[in-house]
């Protein structure tokens, strides 16, 4: 199973996303890239994240993406 | 706002769509993204083909198309109705109203109600409701309701959150009383303090169109579009689409005292794939009962969205028959809006290409 920083690195090969602690104020996800990110993450760990969940705040950075992860029972 | 009619039925329903199909991958070059990012966000979104005008194509040529189709197919009588309300947020003109200039074009009486209803992504619910209203008055027999758009002409082919999803099309419902008196439950909120989040900024009075709001400028995503041009906040449409809906349709069954499993089909606005699927997983609909085939066959075409779903989807078991129909819109306003009714057996339900 890819990492989230693996799926974070395909999804914009430019960053380094171990790096930043505010992916999106810092211009590194949009917010398109935050629905590919979605589905890549609903796809690699079998869940559905819901639609309520899919806020920038959840983004931010790979903690806050453990932390939602974690509410569907994943990393 | 809960809503409720009765002895109403939709007897027919006509798409048209130009015949002039692009492809998202045709139209990467023009946006400022790396084509492998683009090419995902394809996936996701279901982005594939849409339909757009060819040209200086208006909304009024789209329906005259339509109706002269209706009319010579002998679908519909040039005399048979009595109201014609269109819906759409790219007039012809500021003034007349479009429905004005269908009426004219087309030859059709003075006794005649025509209503121009500017809504876009709830329209053909909110056109739904005066339809049925205006057949309280005994002089209406039938009413043409028309949803259209040609807002393909206001968005920026360099934005990426707009023009790949955009279409352009018209839908003809025709509306009549019925011996049916099964209610029909609905419901409608709107909030315009969050009107900002879908916008066209100038070429009203507020802000008129001059050189200055045609200028391209950069939305810090790397979107490409001027003030004269459809602007989306694609963030706050998801979150409200997430936040508004699931609890509206769950009013709705509650009201109509109706369990989600008695609804054969949710025809719902298509934004796009992704934000349906979200829905749908939220509301634990199977995907097969929730359609979200538009965007990729043809865009999304506002208010027409919920016709296009029923003629794409349904048409052979509409024609046969009928289903217990949930239908919903929502978007700009911002308007969301919900409804309960058995659609069908329809007297016609058909799609024709605008040449």
């Amino acid at each position: 199973m890819p990492t989230i920083a693996e799926i974070l690195k395909e999804i914009r090969p430019e960053f380094d996303f171990t790096a930043s602690q505010d992916f999106v104020g810092e211009g590194m996800l949009d917010s398109y890239d935050i629905v590919t990110l979605v589905s890549d993450l609903d796809r690699a760990y079998g869940i559905s994240i819901s639609g309520l969940d899919i806020v920038p705040e959840n983004f931010q950075n790979i903690a806050s993406i453990q932390t939602l992860l974690q509410k569907y029972g994943k990393a | 706002m809960n809503l409720i009619f009765g002895h109403r039925r939709i007897a027919g329903l006509l798409a048209v769509v130009p015949a002039n199909e692009r492809s998202f991958v045709d139209e990467m070059a023009n946006f400022n993204f790396p084509p492998a990012r683009s090419l995902k966000l394809k996936q996701v979104m279901g982005y594939d083909k849409h339909r757009i005008v060819d040209g200086p194509v208006c909304a009024s040529d789209l329906v005259c198309f339509g109706m002269e189709h209706l009319f010579a197919s002998g679908m519909l009588g040039r005399d048979d109705f009595d109201a014609l309300i269109v819906v759409t947020q790219s007039p012809d003109y500021l003034m007349p109203p479009t429905s004005s200039v269908i009426q004219g074009r087309l030859g059709l009486k003075q006794d005649m109600f025509c209503l121009d209803i500017n809504q876009g992504c709830a329209g053909f619910l909110i056109g739904l409701y005066q339809a049925f209203s205006l057949l309280e008055q005994p002089a209406v027999r039938q009413v043409v309701l028309i949803n259209v758009d040609v807002l393909s002409r206001k968005t920026s082919s360099r934005d990426r959150n707009s023009y790949p999803l955009i279409g352009d099309a018209a839908s003809i419902a025709i509306v009549e009383r019925s011996e049916d008196g099964t209610p029909i439950h609905a419901n409608l909120k709107m909030d315009g303090t969050r009107r900002e989040v879908l916008m066209i900024p100038a070429g009203g009075l507020r802000l008129p169109s001059s050189p200055e709001t045609a200028v391209l400028g950069d939305d810090g995503e790397n979107n490409f579009r001027a003030k004269d041009n459809l602007r989306m906040d694609g963030t706050a449409v998801f979150n409200f689409v997430q936040v508004e809906v699931p609890p509206m349709i769950r009013d709705l069954l509650h009201t109509a005292q109706a369990d989600m499993k008695d609804v054969d089909y949710f025809l719902f606005h298509q934004p796009n794939r992704f934000m349906l699927q979200k829905l749908a997983d939220q509301m634990k609909v199977p995907y097969e009962k929730m359609p979200s085939n538009i965007v990729e066959h043809y865009g999304n075409s506002s208010g027409v969205t919920i016709p296009m779903a029923i003629v794409h989807n349904l048409r052979e078991r509409l024609l046969a028959g009928s289903i217990h129909a949930c239908l919903a819109g929502f978007g700009v306003g911002l308007t969301w809006s919900s409804m309960l009714m058995r659609l069908g057996p329809l007297d016609f339900c058909e799609m024709v290409n605008y040449k």
